[in-house]
């Protein structure tokens, strides 16, 4: 029930609504829980029709680097 | 997208697995951590990690389930109010199948009450603007992530001057049990994996007198295979060396501030009550109300109902699930009795629940 679903934000109305989209799947966002601005392009976690965080994208890519880097000196038997 | 994938990647969840059966090797007592969200619940079932631990460490399922943790007594008042004429009930799916204390709000609808399941409160908001005959009730169950969801739907709907829209609220809030869960010598917590939305709104700082006062290992842990990995790793690591930090795993999404914006909804529209946690009872300070400003919004003040008497499922253990004190399967009713398809009780109703995902997926 508390499920939030990381989507991507393909438009912005003036109403403080996005559009997002994973996977094919659209769902309207309302933005009024965010207080940085949202870009289109931008990740955010929605739950029940709101957006309630955005998704650092650098800061996924940087924990996998991070992750990998450390698995390749480690003897992955 | 592909990088949220990664995320599912087999050779670096078995690299953790790995690392934490070489952490763990010389180790004599075991470790335990508890989850208390019902996402890391149905995850950890779903991705099968607790057979990619060794033994020695265990995971135990707390009250992360917020459709779980509602005593029967919010049931009976939203079927007593689904009863009333001209009202129609809106609530997420999860809650139709739950029984109270004599029936639930799928057997309701199936006698005619007006149910809908919507999957946004603020569809719920658009159902009183297009029904100004009918009285809207949104049953407001959830937790912090959820509750400012709730909180803008009653903004929402008093922007438009809508006066049929009320919410029947029965609001939780995570880390007040967290302590009562740590302070609990039987239970024996060695860590927190904290959750993951929950903490999206609260920040992790919130967590921060767990590992202060109590001692215990807090890391805010996101819901792929990999981020549970890693989170078991990072809690296991401080229990080695003797700490205890609030960490968290979960940067991408979660801040050691939270959301600020979010929280300054929620503290607009409620304010902190007690509250009843099924399994665990009263736990002061643990809920929120509708406040003053917005209490014509409020379905428990401005709709009285009369709600029948209370009653417990004999032989349903969903409280001692809920703290972690016996799995599902030391349940004599489980997968006999008591299946999705015929639940006994709430644990084993909401996909979140830990019944529901250890049938599901297996023990
Ligand atoms: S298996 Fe059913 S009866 Fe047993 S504790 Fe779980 S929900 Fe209750």
């Amino acid at each position: 029930m508390c499920v939030g679903v990381p989507m991507q934000v393909v438009s912005i109305d003036n109403n403080g609504s996005a559009i997002t989209e994973m996977d094919g799947v659209r769902r309207e966002a309302s933005l009024m829980l965010l207080s940085d601005e949202v870009k289109v392009g931008d990740f955010v976690i929605v739950h029940a029709g709101f957006a309630i965080s955005r998704l650092d994208e650098e800061d996924a890519r940087e924990t996998l680097a991070l992750m990998r880097e450390v698995f390749s000196v480690e003897d992955m038997a | 997208m592909n990088y949220i994938n990664e995320f599912r990647n087999r050779d670096m969840v078995k690299g953790f697995a790995e690392r934490i059966r070489r952490l763990t090797e010389d180790r004599s007592e075991p470790v335990t951590f508890m989850e208390v969200c019902g996402t890391h619940t149905m995850a950890i079932c779903q991705f099968g990690i607790r057979s990619l631990l060794p033994p020695r460490v265990r995971l135990i399922s707390g009250p992360g389930c917020p459709v779980c943790v509602t005593p029967n007594g919010y049931l009976d008042r939203a079927v007593a109010c689904s009863r009333l004429p001209d009202v129609i009930i809106a609530t997420f799916g999860d809650m139709m199948r739950v029984p109270g204390s004599s029936t639930s709000l799928m057997e309701e609808r199936a006698r005619g009450a007006d149910i809908r399941i919507v999957y946004s409160p603020l569809d719920a908001v658009g159902l009183a603007a297009k029904n100004p005959g009918k009285r809207v009730i949104f049953l407001g169950v959830g937790f912090e992530t959820t509750a400012p969801t709730i909180a803008g739907s009653i903004l929402a709907a008093a922007a438009q001057g809508l006066d049929n829209y009320f919410v029947l609220a029965a609001h939780k809030t995570m880390p007040k049990p967290m302590e009562v869960l740590a302070a609990d010598p039987e239970l024996r917590i060695d860590g927190f994996i904290c959750p993951a939305h929950v903490s999206a709104i609260i920040g992790a700082e919130a967590y921060r007198f767990l590992a202060d006062e109590y001692r215990i290992p807090c890391v805010v842990t996101g819901f792929e295979p990999v981020d549970i990995m890693q989170g078991v790793e990072m809690l296991t690591r401080q229990v080695l060396e003797g700490k205890s930090l609030v960490e968290i795993q979960y940067s991408r999404v979660v801040k050691w501030e939270g959301n600020k914006k979010a929280r300054e909804i929620l503290s607009q529209v409620f304010t902190s009550c007690d509250a009843d946690w099924r399994g665990i009872g009263t736990i002061p300070g643990s809920g929120l109300e509708i406040g003053a400003a917005y209490a014509s919004f409020d379905a428990a003040r401005a709709i009285p109902v009369e709600v029948e008497e209370l009653r417990e499922h004999a032989g349903c253990l969903c409280g001692e699930i809920l703290k972690g004190k016996v799995a599902p399967g030391d349940c004599p009713l489980f997968g006999t009795t008591c299946t999705p398809e015929a639940p006994v009780g709430a644990c084993m109703v909401s996909s979140e629940g830990t019944c529901a995902a250890a049938y599901k997926y297996g023990r």
